[in-house]
């Protein structure tokens, strides 16, 4: 495969080093699944707080569920220095809207719609912002929750989810959820959908923080952890079946 | 207005505080044909007088859709007014395709207000000498705004601009009250009545005028010729049964059933010609 264009050219002297290419290729600080799903009130967002370094726990305080602006409700998993650089832009964008002071402002749809293209021209450049986003909010007392992955592909959902949340979360979302969620409900549920993935997703860790935004605006709750449950009768002398294990 | 000695560079001040330039392009607004704008809570009506060259050209484009929520009318240099409303199309789409949501009307206007700043302090460049009356509709309701050659805009409530417009907007300034909470239907009516009167005493065929219309579920489109004049034929009938008393500008010479030719010529916002005899031959 020919060298890809990246970010910045080579440049090409007797006298000076090549620069090496300056396009993301892994990411290193990751965070695991998000899942959001629409409540009577507005969105519920749920996400742990770990930050991996591969296979190793390195960071257990990552905040990876931060308001935009008035309406908005902003998740990631993945590259965690590329969801900092992506809340810089919004951060950016939200500072210009806000400074044209004229009562408009930009609602969970525009900002989905404007991650989308940050992410689907990061994309073409062969430099992607390694994340998978999950965008939610209120305006206007219409719901709204949308998703964003690394490449651009994008879509609005009642219950969303990334990563490992894909396959575990959502199926149980698809039998469970129902429209008019109650918060408590909608907790418990996120919760059901949480524990699922401590249990299966190495990756994930035991200190969530559940997100609401309502018209109202954003809570973001104190972390918590969830209670798990071990004691079943096949853990308990596990190699007793096992054929020449000790 | 005369010339003088710092009427030449659109960045040379006068002693007084004014740069010329920048006025005489508001002259080149007051010489174009008139264009009107109405506004009431869910609807933004613009209408203007198309003036052609000679009966053998056909009419210059003074309405221009920008986006589905937005549209302006023009006067002064047309193709001057081509240029912007060909920036205002490229700025709504990029907003669109940005937010898929529709760019406020208020941002617009802003936009093209600065543009228009741009061209009134740089040595190289001439202000644009048209006056845009842009009509849309966003989140926080209707609007109607008038933006100038010199980088100023201004929100109204309805607006004419153009030669003898000042008869529109007399007619316009005795009604605008009501304006809010018109209907549609009653909102193209006076619009179509507050052209007339630019028309000083010639009869207001859908032929020299052009109505567009946006609301609350419409997208900005321009009204074809038969709806515009069976439009003005209801009002033409409506108005020779009233009494001449509420609007007196609204009667001049147009009582006429047959659509026949005026007699007399009416003059804006002058006493009722009783007495027009339709002409039977």
């Amino acid at each position: 495969m020919e060298m890809l264009m990246d970010s910045s050219q080579a440049e090409h002297s007797f006298l000076s080093s090549v620069t090496a290419s300056e396009r993301t290729l892994n990411p290193y600080v990751t965070g695991t699944s998000v899942v959001a799903i629409k409540y009577k009130d507005g969105i519920l967002m749920a996400a742990d707080m770990g930050g991996s370094y591969g296979y190793t726990l390195r960071y257990k305080s990552v905040e990876r569920l931060k308001p935009v602006g008035k309406h908005s409700l902003l998740g990631a998993s993945g590259e965690i220095s590329d969801f900092q650089e992506i809340l810089r832009y919004l951060d950016e964008l939200i500072l210009y809207d806000n400074m044209w002071d004229d009562g408009n402002s930009l609602g969970p749809k525009e900002v989905h719609s404007y991650l989308t293209r940050v992410m689907y021209n990061r994309r073409n450049k062969f430099n992607p912002l390694w994340n998978s986003l999950i965008l939610g909010g209120v305006k206007n007392g219409q719901k709204y929750l949308g998703m964003v992955s690394m490449i651009g592909v994008n879509f609005e959902d009642n219950h969303v989810a990334t990563g490992f949340g894909n396959h575990l979360a959502r199926p149980i979302l698809r039998d469970e959820w129902h429209d008019n969620l109650s918060f408590e409900d909608g907790v418990k549920l996120l919760e059901k959908c949480m524990r699922v993935l401590l249990y299966r997703d190495t990756t994930a860790v035991n200190k969530l923080q559940i997100a609401k935004i309502t018209e109202e605006g954003v809570t973001i709750s104190q972390p918590y952890s969830l209670k798990t449950f071990w004691g079943y009768s096949a853990f308990q002398n596990p190699t007793v079946h096992a054929e020449g294990s000790w | 207005m005369f010339r003088n000695q710092y009427d030449t560079d659109v960045t040379t001040w006068s002693p007084t505080g004014r740069l010329f330039q920048v006025e005489y392009s508001m002259e080149a607004v007051k010489q174009g044909s008139a264009a009107i704008g109405l506004r009431s809570k869910t609807h933004v009506v613009l209408a203007c007088v198309n003036k052609a060259n000679s009966e053998l050209s056909s009419h210059q484009k003074k309405i221009f859709k920008v986006d589905d929520h937005i549209g302006v009318a023009i006067a002064g240099l047309t193709a001057d007014g081509r240029v912007l409303s060909r920036y205002m199309r490229s700025e709504a789409i990029n907003h669109s395709f940005t937010y898929e949501s529709p760019l406020p009307v208020g941002r617009l206007v802003v936009q093209l207000a600065d543009k228009a700043q741009v061209c009134t302090q740089r040595s190289w460049k001439r202000p644009y000498g048209v006056g845009l009356l842009v009509g849309g509709l966003d989140e926080s309701g209707a609007h109607l705004y008038y933006n100038c050659p010199s980088g100023n805009y201004f929100e109204y409530q309805a607006f004419a601009i153009g030669s003898r417009s000042q008869a529109a907007k007399t007619y316009l300034e005795r009604r605008f009250e009501n304006f809010t909470n018109s209907s549609r239907e009653d909102l193209i009516k006076d619009a179509l009545i507050a052209t007339r009167e630019t028309l000083q005493g010639e009869k207001l065929k859908s032929s020299i005028c052009t109505v567009s219309v946006v609301g609350v579920g419409e997208p900005f489109h321009i009204l074809d010729q038969e709806t515009v004049q069976q439009l003005i034929d209801t009002f033409e009938l409506v108005t020779e049964e009233e009494p001449p008393a509420p609007e007196p500008a609204s009667e001049p010479a147009a009582a006429d059933q047959g659509g026949a030719e005026q007699g007399a010529g009416a003059e804006q916002g002058a006493a009722p010609d009783e007495g027009v005899a339709p002409m039977d031959i």
